[in-house]
C-alpha cells in the first residue's frame, strides 16, 4: 500500500505550498494520476482522507484527473494509446510498445483559503 | 544534521529552499474566486514523488562520483534474492568490494545472513512500509562504509508492486523471478517489470518439477520493456551464476569508463585553464 506514502508526500507538498503561496487551508486538490502510473487512484483517495486528518487539508475534495497511457509502437512506428501495460498495439497487435506518457503522478492545482 | 536533506534536527524547511520550482507567480488574483464561499485557485504543478526523486538524484550522483555500481533488486518474497546476493558476494570476494543494503519489514535475518559471508551489510526495517525510499537508502549507505569503485547491492522489500515507483538512485534495476512463481508473473505485476533493466530467472534447477516456460516468461517481460536483458540461473547450484557476474562486471566497466571520461574531460579543462593563466602571466 505505497499509496499511503504517496498521500503523505501530497500533504508535505501542500504544507510547502502553503508557506510559499501563503494560504491556510486547502479545500480541493486536482491530482493527475496517469493510467499507467504506479498508483491505484481509489487507494490513493482512501489514504488521502486518512492522512489529511488534523492537517491543513482535512476534508479537502480530491479531484482525480486520469490522462490515458501513451506509447510508441516500435513495429508500426506510430504513437498509440495504451490502456494497460503489457497490452498489444491497437493498430498492429505487436507487443513492442515503449511507454511515452500517462505514467505521471502530479499535483496540478489547489483551491485554498 | 544531515547536510543533504536536513533530517535529524534544525529546520527541515531550510533544505527546501534550494528546490527548483517550475512556476513563477505571486499570490493568485484568481478569476474563479467570486468573493463568495469559494476559495482561490493556485497552481502547483509538482510531482508527488519529487522529494524522493531529488534524494535519488543525490544518491545517483554521489555513487557515480565514487565509481560505485548500485543495483536495486526487486522481487516477490521467496524468489531467492538473498541466496543470490550471498552467492554473488562469495564469488566476487577478492575481486571487488561488495556491500549490501537489506530491506525487510522486520528482523535483521537477511543482513545477518549476508554478513556471515564476510560482506558489509546494513538492514533497513521498514516497519509498516512496503518499499525502500531514496532517503532511507542514502543514509543506510553512509553508515555502511562501502568502498569506492565497489558494488552496492540493494535488496528491496519483497514486493513486486510498491517498490516499482521509487527510484533509489540505482545504476540499474534488477527484477528476480523464480520458476516456482509461474511464467506469467511479468503480466501480473507489470509495474515492476516495466522498470526492469535486467530480469533474472532464478531456481532453474527446479524447472523439471514445475510448469514454467522460460521463453514465454521472457516474451512477457519484453512486452513490458522491449529492450530488457534477461538471465537464467540457479543461485543454489551455481548454474548460470557466471553470466550474472559477467553482467555485473560489464555494467561496472561501463560506469567506470563513463567516470574516467568525465574526469579526463574535467582534467583537460583544468589544464587548459592553467595553460591560459601561465600564458597571460609570462611577461615576454
Amino acid at each position: 500500500m505505497h499509496e499511503m506514502s504517496l498521500a503523505e508526500s501530497v500533504v508535505e507538498i501542500l504544507q510547502e505550498e502553503a508557506r510559499r503561496q501563503a494560504f491556510a487551508r486547502v479545500r480541493a486538490v486536482w491530482l493527475e494520476v496517469g493510467g499507467l502510473s504506479h498508483c491505484d487512484p481509489e487507494a490513493l483517495a482512501f489514504c488521502f482522507d486518512v492522512v489529511t486528518r488534523g492537517t491543513l487539508a482535512e476534508g479537502a475534495r480530491l479531484e482525480l484527473l486520469r490522462p490515458p497511457g501513451q506509447g510508441w509502437c516500435l513495429a508500426y512506428s506510430q504513437a498509440v494509446e495504451v490502456a494497460r501495460r503489457g497490452d498489444p498495439c491497437p493498430l498492429c497487435g505487436s507487443y513492442q510498445i515503449q511507454v511515452t506518457g500517462g505514467d505521471e503522478m502530479r499535483i496540478k492545482e489547489l483551491e485554498v483559503d | 544534521m544531515c547536510s543533504t536533506c536536513g533530517c535529524g534536527g534544525d529546520d527541515p524547511g531550510q533544505v527546501e529552499a534550494g528546490i527548483s520550482h517550475p512556476h513563477d507567480h505571486g499570490h493568485s488574483h484568481d478569476p474563479h474566486a467570486e468573493g463568495g464561499p469559494a476559495g482561490r485557485r493556485v497552481v502547483v504543478e509538482q510531482e508527488i514523488l519529487a522529494k524522493n526523486n531529488r534524494f535519488a538524484a543525490v544518491n545517483r550522483s554521489t555513487w557515480e562520483g565514487r565509481g560505485l555500481l548500485a543495483l536495486n533488486l526487486l522481487s516477490s518474497p521467496g524468489s531467492g534474492k538473498t541466496t543470490l546476493l550471498a552467492a554473488t558476494s562469495n564469488a566476487l570476494a577478492g575481486e571487488l568490494e561488495v556491500a549490501v543494503v537489506e530491506g525487510d519489514q522486520q528482523t535483521s535475518l537477511d543482513a545477518d545472513r549476508i554478513r556471515a559471508t564476510g560482506v558489509a551489510a546494513v538492514q533497513i526495517n521498514t516497519g509498516k512500509g512496503c518499499h525502500l525510499d531514496a532517503h532511507q537508502v542514502g543514509h543506510a549507505v553512509e553508515t555502511l562504509g562501502v568502498a569506492d569503485r565497489g558494488l552496492l547491492l540493494i535488496e528491496n522489500v519483497g514486493n513486486l508492486v510498491c517498490p516499482a515507483g521509487f527510484d533509489l538512485g540505482e545504476a540499474a534495476r534488477v527484477v528476480v523471478l523464480s520458476v516456482t512463481e509461474g511464467d506469467d508473473k511479468p503480466l501480473k505485476y507489470p509495474d515492476a517489470f516495466a522498470t526492469a533493466d535486467l530480469v533474472v530467472i532464478n531456481k532453474i534447477d527446479l524447472l523439471p518439477y514445475v510448469d514454467f516456460n522460460v521463453d514465454r516468461c521472457i516474451e512477457y517481460a519484453r512486452r513490458l520493456r522491449p529492450e530488457v536483458e534477461t538471465l537464467r540461473l540457479s543461485a543454489t547450484t551455481g548454474d548460470g551464476v557466471e553470466g550474472w557476474l559477467d553482467w555485473i562486471r560489464r555494467r561496472r566497466g561501463q560506469l567506470l569508463e563513463a567516470r574516467r571520461d568525465a574526469l579526463a574531460a574535467e582534467l583537460a579543462a583544468v589544464e587548459g585553464a592553467l595553460g591560459e593563466e601561465r600564458g597571460v602571466a609570462r611577461p615576454e
